[in-house]
C-alpha cells in the first residue's frame, strides 16, 4: 500500500521595521531583558495600540511579490488567551480579513520540474515575549523585548507532497522575503521560523488525512527531518490499526522526534473579535502602486534574465539567484570578465557567463559552505575571482591550475597574479617547450608508445597525465592535445 | 466661595477676589469634611493640588495664564494619573500607581487646571449605582442612604455636593449621564472618537467615551474644548477641528426641531418624570422649538445589544490584569494557573466576574455567530435608526433615567433591573453619538434628568440647547442642603 504526504506550511517571518507594529519602541535582537518594552507592549492600564504602518507596507510588499490580491480593507482582530509571554491576555492578529490572500510562489523539485504552491493568505501580528527558565530555579523570566514585533504569517496551501517539497517552498520564501528586504531571514535568531500542517492518505484518496502541526521548527535541515519523521510516525499509526488525532506536535532536534503538545480537545478557544482599538486598514490604489514601484527584480524574474541573456542553465540561474548577495556577487564577476562596468551595455559572452557561473556556484559556493560563511563574507571579493577567472581565459593558467590558485587565495588573501607568479604557475604556452616534454615523455615509455601506435587509444590519456606530471601541470591543455596527438600518430 | 459654578470661579479669581491656594485649600477642606458621609473620593492629591495651586497664582500674577489656570476639578479614578494611584474602583489596581498621565489629565494639567483628587466608580466602570466599587458605595448627596447613580457617581457626587465644581468621568452605557441625573448636575458624554481614550482605563473599547461632570453646560463647555481633540495615541481618536463650544452657548433656538423618541415616552418611565420632562420641552416651545415625535425602532433592543457587546470587549480588556507585571497578585502562588486564577478571582469583584464571564460566553466558538455577531448587526440598525433621525430633527430630547435615585442595596441582587437604569442611554454610545443630561426638576425631592442627543460631533449644539434651557431655570442651581457652605466647610 502506498501513501502520499500532504504538507501545508505556516512561515513566520518578523519584518524588519525599526519599531515595533504597535508602539514605539526598538525591535532590535539581543538588547537586556525587556530594555525594549515600553508601557504600550507591557500592556499598561490604559495604553492603546497605534499601527506602524510600515509593517503594513512590507506586508504589501510581499503580496505584490507572490501574486496575490492585497486587500484594501483588512482588519486587525484579538486572539485571547492566557500566557505571561503575552502581556495583554490577547494577540492582535488578523483573522478574517487578512491584508494579503490568494499568491503563489513556484519552486524546482528534485527531477527539475516547476511546481506552483499556492500561498492562502499573509496576515499581520504582533510577536509575543519569551519565558526564560535558566538559571531561574523554580521561577520563570519573562522578557518582552520581542512583544509587539511585526510578523507576517504566511500560509500556504497544503500542496506540497514531501519533505523536499516542504524545504524546497520555504527556501523560496526565505529567499523572497530577502530579497525583498522585509525580513533579515535569521533563523537562528527566530526571525525566520515554521509550522508544518502533516497529512497522509491512501495513494489516489481524495480526501485528506487527519494532520499534525508540527511547531516552531527553525532550521531547513529539521524541517526535513520533522516531516519526514512525522510522516513515518503517522503510517506507522495507521498500518498498525489505530487512527491518527488532530493535534500540536512539537519537533525535539536532538531526538530527532515530534511529541505530542495538546491535542485538539485541550486547543485554546481564541474567541476572536475585532480589536476596537483598531481601524480598519484602507489601502487605496495609490498607497499599493507606490509600494509596487519600490519592488525590486525578484528572484524568479532575474533568474529568468540569466538564462536569457546569459545563456545559463536554468539549473545555475536558479542557485545563483538563491540570494540577492549571491546574485550580485555573480553578476559582477561576469561584468569584470566582459571588461564593462554594466552588464546590461556589456554583456559576457556565453562562454564567460558560464565559467563565471561555475566558479561561482561551484568551488566558491563550496568553499563557502565549508567555512560556513556568507557570500558577504567571501574571503574572495568578485574583484579578485574576476582576475582569476581572466588568467584562464587568456591561458595564463588551465583551469586545473586554476583551483590551486583559487585555494591560494583563500587561504592567503592575495589576488590571483600575486600567487601565479610566486608559485610559478604560468602555463607553458611554447610550443618547443611542450614538443621537448612530449619527446622525453615518449622515449621513457617505448612500451606504452608501441601499445598505442598498435591501437590502444586509450593511451593517450597516459601520455597526457605523463607530460603534465612533467611540466608541473602548467602546460597548456589544448595544446598539449594537439601537439601529443601529432607526435604519437608519429 | 464654595459653591460657585466653574465659569463663576474663573472670573472672580481673575478679579483677585481670591486666590487660587484659597479656593484650592477650600475644597479640600470641604472634600475631607464630606467624605465620611459621601465617600466620593478613593484619593485626595492635596499637596499636588496645591502645588499646581501655587503655580496657577504664579501664572495668574505674571499675566501668563490660560483661560482654565487655577480651576479645580476631580478626576475619575479610571484617568491615569502620574506617580497617583490610579484603581478604577478595583481591588485588582488598589496597589497601582500609573506610571504615566492620560492623555485627557495631561491636556487638562497643561491647561494649568487643579487637580483635587481622584473619584469613586464602579468597579472598571461596571455599575450604575457605585455599589460595584472595592471602596464601598458613594451617597447621593441628596439623600445619604440613596444611590448616586454610576459608573460615574463619586464625580456626580462631588459635584453634587460642590466639593468640586466639576469632574471628569466617562461613559460607556450611560455612567456619566445616569448618575449626573441622579444627583442634578450636568454629564456631557461627547461623540466616541472626541476625547481621547489614551490613559482611560478600558471597559469596552468601542462604547467608552470620556466627558465631564458640572454644574452648567457653561462650565462643561469651558473645559472640554481643552479635553478634545485628535490624538495620535488613540487610533479612535477622530482628527476633526474643535470647534468654540463657548462660542455657540447662547446661539437663539427659534427653529429648533426637537424630536421625542416615541419608544421612551412609554411603560417604565415613572409618570411623574415622564411629566417634568414635558414641562422641560414646554421651555423649549417657548424659546421656539418645535416638537416632533421620531420613531427610532431599533432602540428597545440596545440594553440586550449593550449587554454582548460590551462584555464580550471587557472578557478581552481585562485579561491583562493577570497578576503578573502589576496589579494585585495572589499570595504563594502554586504555579502559573493558580497565580491567574486566585490572582484575578480575588482581585475582581462580583459584577466584573460576572461580565466577563457573560463575554466569554459570548466570543466562544459556537455561540459567537449567535450572540456578538448578531448585536453588532442590531448595532447597526440602531445607528442608522440614530441617523435617520438627526436627518429630520436637530436634538433628540427625553429622559435620562427611567426614575429617581434608589436605595442603596435595593437592585444587587437583581442585575436585569440594574442593567435597566441605563435603558434611555445605552443608545447613543451604541451609536456613538453626544449626548448630554441636565437637571430639569425634583420628583420626590429628588433631581431628574433631561438627556438631549445630537448627531455626531454635534457637542456643540448640545451644549447650546442646554445652556439656553439653563438660562430660563434654575434646577440647575439647586444643591443638596447638607452640603450648603453653612453645613460643610
Amino acid at each position: 500500500m502506498s501513501w502520499e504526504t500532504v504538507i501545508g506550511l505556516e512561515v513566520h517571518a518578523q519584518l524588519s521595521t525599526k519599531s515595533k507594529i504597535f508602539s514605539g519602541s526598538p525591535t532590535a535582537y539581543g538588547a537586556p531583558p525587556n530594555s525594549q518594552a515600553s508601557l504600550v507592549d507591557l500592556a499598561y492600564p490604559g495604553v492603546l495600540p497605534v499601527l506602524n504602518m510600515e509593517a503594513v507596507r512590507m506586508a504589501v510588499k510581499f503580496g505584490l511579490a507572490t501574486g496575490a490580491s492585497v486587500a484594501p480593507r483588512s482588519v486587525f482582530a484579538r486572539k485571547n488567551y492566557f500566557y505571561p509571554d503575552l502581556p495583554k491576555g490577547y494577540q492582535i492578529s488578523q483573522y478574517e480579513l487578512p491584508v494579503v490572500a490568494g499568491g503563489h510562489l513556484d519552486i524546482v523539485l528534485d527531477d527539475g520540474t516547476k511546481k506552483r504552491v499556492g500561498i492562502t493568505r499573509a496576515h499581520l501580528e504582533e510577536d509575543a515575549g519569551k519565558s526564560l527558565h535558566e538559571g531561574l530555579p523554580k521561577q520563570s523570566g519573562i522578557d518582552l523585548n520581542r512583544a509587539g514585533t511585526p510578523l507576517i504569517e504566511i500560509v500556504s496551501e497544503p500542496d506540497m507532497r514531501s519533505a523536499r517539497e516542504a524545504v524546497a517552498y520555504l527556501k523560496k520564501v526565505h529567499t523572497l522575503v530577502r530579497y525583498l528586504e522585509i525580513c533579515d531571514g535569521n533563523m537562528q535568531e527566530g526571525s525566520f521560523r515554521c509550522d508544518a500542517n502533516v497529512s497522509v492518505r491512501r495513494a489516489g484518496a481524495e480526501k485528506f488525512g487527519t494532520r499534525a502541526e508540527i511547531k516552531n521548527i527553525n532550521s531547513f535541515r529539521f524541517v526535513e527531518k520533522a516531516i519526514n519523521f512525522e510522516v513515518a510516525r503517522q503510517i506507522d499509526v495507521i498500518e498498525s490499526g489505530g487512527k491518527v488525532v488532530q493535534e500540536t506536535r512539537l519537533y525535539d532536534p536532538d531526538k530527532g522526534e515530534t511529541r505530542s503538545m495538546r491535542s485538539k480537545e485541550e486547543a485554546n478557544d481564541y474567541r476572536y473579535f475585532p480589536d476596537p482599538d483598531l481601524l480598519p486598514v484602507e489601502l487605496d490604489a495609490a498607497m499599493i502602486d507606490g509600494v509596487r514601484a519600490t519592488l525590486p527584480e525578484l528572484p524568479d524574474q532575474k533568474a529568468a534574465r540569466f538564462v536569457a541573456t546569459l545563456g545559463l542553465s536554468e539549473y545555475d540561474a536558479g542557485v545563483l539567484t538563491s540570494s540577492k548577495e549571491l546574485a550580485a556577487y555573480y553578476e559582477e564577476v561576469a561584468k569584470l570578465l566582459a571588461g564593462g562596468p554594466d552588464l546590461a551595455n556589456n554583456t559576457p559572452s556565453k562562454d564567460l557567463a558560464k565559467l563565471a557561473a561555475n566558479w561561482v556556484a561551484g568551488s566558491l559556493a563550496a568553499a563557502l559552505n565549508e567555512h560556513n560563511l556568507e557570500i558577504t563574507e567571501s574571503r574572495i571579493d568578485a574583484q579578485r575571482l574576476a582576475g582569476l577567472l581572466a588568467r584562464i581565459v587568456d591561458n595564463t593558467i588551465s583551469g586545473k591550475i586554476a583551483k590551486d590558485v583559487f585555494e591560494a587565495m583563500w587561504a592567503e588573501g592575495k589576488d590571483a597574479d600575486a600567487i601565479i607568479e610566486s608559485k610559478g604557475l604560468k602555463q607553458i604556452t611554447d610550443t618547443g617547450a611542450i614538443e621537448k616534454a612530449i619527446d622525453e615523455v615518449m622515449a621513457k615509455n617505448p612500451g606504452q608508445l608501441a601499445d598505442y601506435r598498435s591501437g590502444k587509444d586509450k593511451l593517450f590519456g597516459f601520455f597526457v597525465g605523463q607530460v603534465m606530471k612533467a611540466t608541473g601541470g602548467k602546460a597548456n591543455p589544448a595544446q598539449l592535445n594537439e601537439l601529443l596527438k601529432k607526435k604519437l600518430a608519429g | 466661595m464654595h459653591t460657585f459654578t466653574l465659569a463663576e470661579l474663573a472670573k472672580k479669581l481673575r478679579a483677585k477676589e481670591f486666590s487660587v491656594t484659597e479656593i484650592t485649600k477650600s475644597l479640600l477642606g470641604r472634600i475631607e469634611a464630606s467624605q465620611s458621609k459621601l465617600n466620593a473620593f478613593v484619593t485626595v492629591t492635596a499637596d499636588s493640588a496645591l502645588a499646581q495651586a501655587q503655580a496657577a497664582d504664579a501664572a495668574l500674577a505674571s499675566g501668563k495664564a490660560g483661560p482654565l489656570t487655577g480651576l479645580p476639578l476631580a478626576h475619575k479614578d479610571i484617568f491615569c494619573t502620574r506617580g497617583v494611584k490610579t484603581s478604577c474602583g478595583s481591588r485588582m489596581l488598589d496597589n497601582f500607581v500609573s506610571p504615566y498621565d492620560a492623555t485627557v489629565v495631561e491636556k487638562l494639567n497643561a491647561a494649568g487646571m487643579v487637580t483635587l483628587g481622584k473619584t469613586n466608580m464602579d468597579e472598571f466602570a461596571m455599575g450604575s449605582s457605585n455599589e460595584t466599587s472595592y471602596y464601598g458605595p458613594v451617597k447621593n448627596p441628596w439623600d445619604l442612604s440613596l444611590v448616586p447613580g454610576g459608573s460615574s457617581g463619586g464625580s456626580a457626587a462631588a459635584v453634587a455636593a460642590r466639593v468640586s465644581p466639576i469632574a471628569t468621568a466617562t461613559d460607556t452605557g450611560g455612567s456619566i449621564r445616569q448618575p449626573a441625573s441622579l444627583c442634578g448636575v450636568t454629564g456631557i458624554k461627547p461623540t466616541y472618537g472626541r476625547v481621547s481614550r489614551y490613559g482611560m482605563i478600558a471597559f469596552a473599547s468601542s462604547l467608552d467615551q470620556g466627558g465631564l461632570i458640572s454644574q452648567s453646560a457653561e462650565d462643561a463647555a469651558m473645559v472640554l474644548g481643552a479635553m478634545a481633540g485628535f490624538d495620535p495615541r488613540d487610533s479612535t481618536s477622530v482628527d476633526t477641528p474643535v470647534p468654540d463650544y463657548l462660542g455657540t452657548l447662547n446661539a437663539p433656538l427659534a427653529g429648533l426641531k426637537i424630536g421625542l423618541i416615541k419608544e421612551f415616552f412609554d411603560k417604565g418611565l415613572d409618570a411623574n418624570v415622564e411629566k417634568l420632562i414635558r414641562e422641560a420641552l414646554k421651555v423649549y416651545e417657548k424659546l421656539g422649538a418645535t416638537l416632533v415625535d421620531v420613531k427610532l425602532p431599533a432602540l428597545p433592543l440596545s440594553v440586550p445589544t449593550y449587554y454582548v457587546v460590551a462584555p464580550a470587549e471587557c472578557s478581552s480588556n481585562l485579561a491583562r490584569f493577570d497578576g503578573v507585571r502589576y496589579g494585585y497578585r495572589c499570595k504563594d502562588p502554586k504555579d502559573l494557573v493558580d497565580l491567574y486564577k486566585r490572582s484575578r478571582g480575588e482581585g475582581f469583584g462580583a459584577e466584573v466576574k460576572r461580565r466577563i464571564m457573560v463575554g466569554t460566553y459570548v466570543l466562544s466558538a459556537g455561540y459567537f455567530d449567535a450572540y456578538y455577531l448578531k448585536a453588532q448587526r442590531v448595532r447597526q440598525l440602531i445607528n442608522q435608526d440614530f441617523r435617520r433621525a438627526f436627518d429630520e430633527v436637530d436634538v433628540l430630547i427625553g429622559p435620562t433615567a427611567p426614575d429617581v435615585a434608589f436605595a442603596i442595596g435595593a437592585k444587587m441582587s437583581d442585575p436585569i433591573q440594574m442593567y435597566l437604569n441605563d435603558i434611555y442611554t445605552i443608545g447613543a454610545n451604541l451609536a456613538g453619538v453626544p449626548a448630554i443630561s441636565i437637571p430639569c426638576g425634583f420628583v420626590r425631592g429628588l433631581p431628574v434628568g433631561l438627556q438631549i442627543a445630537g448627531a455626531h460631533f454635534a457637542e456643540g449644539k448640545l451644549l447650546n440647547v442646554a445652556h439656553m434651557y439653563q438660562k430660563e431655570t434654575d434646577w440647575h442651581r439647586q444643591m443638596p442642603a447638607a452640603f450648603k457652605p453653612e453645613k460643610l466647610s
